[in-house]
């Protein structure tokens, strides 16, 4: 955490006659949710200790559209849409890479029928390749003896089939990578998604989250890794609800890996 | 050519006559959903058929009721072989006509009956799952009435078909072993029905008697098949034979991408671009009723085809449901209920249609079965679509059925008003200006 951290903006790389070789893009909650831009700021310090020439769009960035679409405005998706891949073709945006899954979901799959075709790559994705690449060196030291558990993202896993990236990345932290009880394939819904995130739960017994930081916090984990802002506030507020925020952390992938580099 | 004969002819041709008629009746229903074109990839879509619907892969997910279901479903395709030959021998007046292929024959009857054997077990433990275990997925409020009458008169009925043809072969066995009056037939050795002879104390009746249970059991168990046929298309148990095309139009796309409304697609560009004019919308006949394009769906007609052949293909296992976070914790919806609906609805707006000869308003929706709370309960998470034995995709209705809300009745959640309100003007979900956007990035 020596060095300040670099965010050239895309503007800033035109104006300057440069290409990133990536686009980094934030998404909402990266950018305003004090939790998520935790995990904003730990992946530029690996972008940057792994000196990738990446770029943000900064204040051109806007919503992808997600939660409207999903929440049943398809109008106000596809103005989100059509405006960010407006912004995204003028740079000739070819590679993105996000730390939100519905984002990645989004950009990835749903903008190639509008006009936008980019290869979006998961940041879990992303620091697996820059580790296989050995851009980047991941020393496990301290989290050596720790027991890490992962969270399935519905939009990362089932949605996109991505289940081995962020597990391989974990692995480099020496430590004791425990399946929870429906992982994977089987993977149990945080709460958040298909726009939950933005309303009051319907009448039920129980909070998804809740359900899921049960089942987290029963695997006994010193940390439960999540890879998306979302899920990562519901598995937080569910560990406090057990009060168990003392004993064990809710982090994102990147933080962890940033943690163990020592960035 | 005898009078059984022309009992027989008469049963045959006019149960698949009925059946043809229902079936017809159905596919018509499905087509009453919008069009769409499913024909890209089909090597892959012939290979995901082979897997899912074939190989039944999903189901052994969970390997004991996917065993069970294995023995079922060999058992009902490969035991049918038996039907051809009842069918030659109920319109020629034959006796087991196959078999002059001797000790071929009676290995293949040999196999069907320990096959039958095996349904019949495996039945039973259907039942008991449903009925003494209770199993929390099998007692669900939307099973309620006729679902569950349904499905344990499917497992009754599967099992008298497999007695009748055990308990067909060991009277005969029993009566050849008496020598007259079956003289000149083959003499058959068969695995199972032997010892269901002995069980049932079959030496102590005589000659006359076992072929009367012989043939008792032969019409039977031919009259009970045709009459299943006919018992599928007022069944969930129709996912015999839609569960294939279904799984090969069944999508490829990544679980969460949401299917593009090409219509907005049109609409939006308009509006970034007055020179781009907006999307004609010419109203379409449907069922001698004229309608035209909603935005999200409303009714049956909204959905597409693939939606409704969904609906019918579903088979109630409640898979869906039983994975589901929102129904696990103890919110209304529930996935296999949305399919259920949709297919009810389906076969009530089928009903207007026979009845009046074309489709008529009669003040209902999808929406009058399926509430909004149980729209909004969904995450999306897709644990539905991944559980479904034949790729049935619950999420897509409800997508469309809050399109729907949202953007023809304007109705929404308060807090998802605001959200939506705040991407609208902000660029975002939350109420922050998109001029702060990089603040994350200030040093500070």
């Amino acid at each position: 955490m020596t060095e300040p951290i670099r965010v050239p903006t895309m503007a800033e790389m035109l104006a300057s006659g440069e290409t990133p070789e990536v686009l980094f893009w934030v998404g909402c909650a990266g950018s305003f949710d004090d939790r998520a831009k935790k995990i904003t700021k730990a992946f530029v310090r690996i972008l940057n200790a792994a000196k990738v020439k990446f770029a943000v769009l900064g204040t051109e960035e806007s919503c992808t559209g997600d939660p409207a679409r999903r929440a049943g405005n398809e109008f106000l998706f596809q103005m989100q849409a059509q405006n960010n891949i407006m912004v995204m073709n003028g740079y000739g945006v070819k590679r993105i890479v996000t730390a939100c899954p519905h984002c990645f979901n989004t950009l990835k799959n749903e903008y190639p029928v509008l006009g936008g075709n980019y290869e979006v790559m998961h940041h879990t994705q992303f620091i697996n390749a820059l580790i296989k690449e050995g851009r980047i060196k991941v020393e496990g030291g301290s989290f050596k003896g720790k027991r890490i558990t992962f969270h399935d993202p519905c939009y990362l896993g089932r949605g996109n089939g991505e289940y081995e990236a962020p597990r391989e990345v974990l692995l480099k932290l020496d430590a004791a990578l425990v399946e929870l009880k429906r992982s994977k394939q089987n993977g149990l819904c945080c709460g958040a998604g298909g726009a939950q995130m933005f309303k009051e739960a319907e009448p039920g017994k129980k909070e998804v989250n809740i359900e899921r930081s049960e089942e987290a916090l029963a695997a006994s984990p010193n940390i439960i890794a999540a890879g998306c802002p979302f899920c990562n506030t519901m598995l937080t507020d569910g560990v406090k609800h057990f009060n168990k925020e003392g004993e064990v952390q809710v982090k994102d992938v990147a933080e962890l890996i940033a943690e163990a580099s020592d960035l | 050519m005898g009078i059984s004969s022309i009992v027989f002819i008469v049963l045959l041709v006019g149960a698949s006559w009925l059946f043809a008629r229902n079936f017809m009746r159905i596919r018509r229903n499905i087509l009453l959903g919008r069009d769409v074109t499913i024909n890209d990839r089909k090597g892959e879509r012939w290979a995901l058929m082979a897997r899912v619907a074939l190989g039944q892969s999903k189901m052994v997910v969970r390997p004991v009721a996917g065993f069970l279901h294995i023995i079922v479903y060999a058992g009902f395709v490969i035991i049918n072989i038996e039907v051809l030959e009842i069918i030659i021998d109920g319109v020629f007046g034959t006796h087991r006509v196959l078999s002059f292929m001797g000790g071929f024959y009676d290995f293949l009857i040999g196999s069907f009956e320990w096959l039958a054997l095996g349904v019949w077990l495996a039945c039973a433990i259907f039942l008991v799952r449903r009925n003494i275990i209770k199993l929390k997925r099998f007692v669900m409020k939307e099973l309620d009435g006729w679902p569950r009458t349904d499905a344990n008169l499917i497992l009754f009925t599967e099992i008298a078909l497999m007695s009748a043809f055990l308990l067909m072969n060991a009277a005969e066995i029993e009566a050849q072993s008496r020598v007259e009056p079956w003289a000149d037939t083959i003499i058959h050795q068969f695995p199972i029905s032997p010892v269901i002879a002995s069980v049932a104390a079959f030496h102590t009746l005589d000659v006359s008697t076992l072929m009367l249970i012989e043939r008792i059991c032969w019409w039977f168990h031919i009259i009970g098949i045709l009459a299943f046929l006919n018992y599928l298309v007022v069944s969930k148990h129709l996912h015999i034979l839609l569960a294939f095309p279904n799984v090969w139009y069944s999508s490829l796309k990544p679980k969460t991408e949401i299917i593009n409304m090409d219509r907005v697609t049109g609409e939006v560009k308009s509006m970034l671009d007055p020179a781009v004019p907006p999307p004609v919308v010419a109203p379409h006949t449907v069922a001698g009723a004229e309608m035209t394009e909603r935005f999200g769906a409303k009714d049956v007609f909204d959905l597409s085809w693939k939606q409704l052949m969904d609906g019918m293909t579903c088979t109630e296992c409640g898979r869906c449901t039983s994975v589901c976070p929102a129904n696990l914790t103890g919110k209304l919806l529930s996935p296999r209920k949305i399919m259920m609906d949709t297919r009810d609805r389906l076969e009530e707006v089928g009903k207007v249609i026979d009845t009046k000869g074309k489709w008529e308003e009669d003040g209902k929706s999808l929406h009058s079965r399926i509430t909004e709370e149980e729209l909004w309960a969904c995450t999306t998470c897709n644990a539905c679509t991944e559980a479904c034995p034949v790729n049935i995709d619950p999420v897509g209705i409800i997508m469309d059925m809050r399109r729907y809300l949202v953007m023809e009745e304007s109705k929404t959640r308060p807090a998802l008003a605001n959200m939506l309100t705040n991407v609208e003007n902000n660029g975002a979900p939350w109420q922050m200006a998109q001029a702060d956007r990089l603040k994350w990035a200030d040093p500070a």
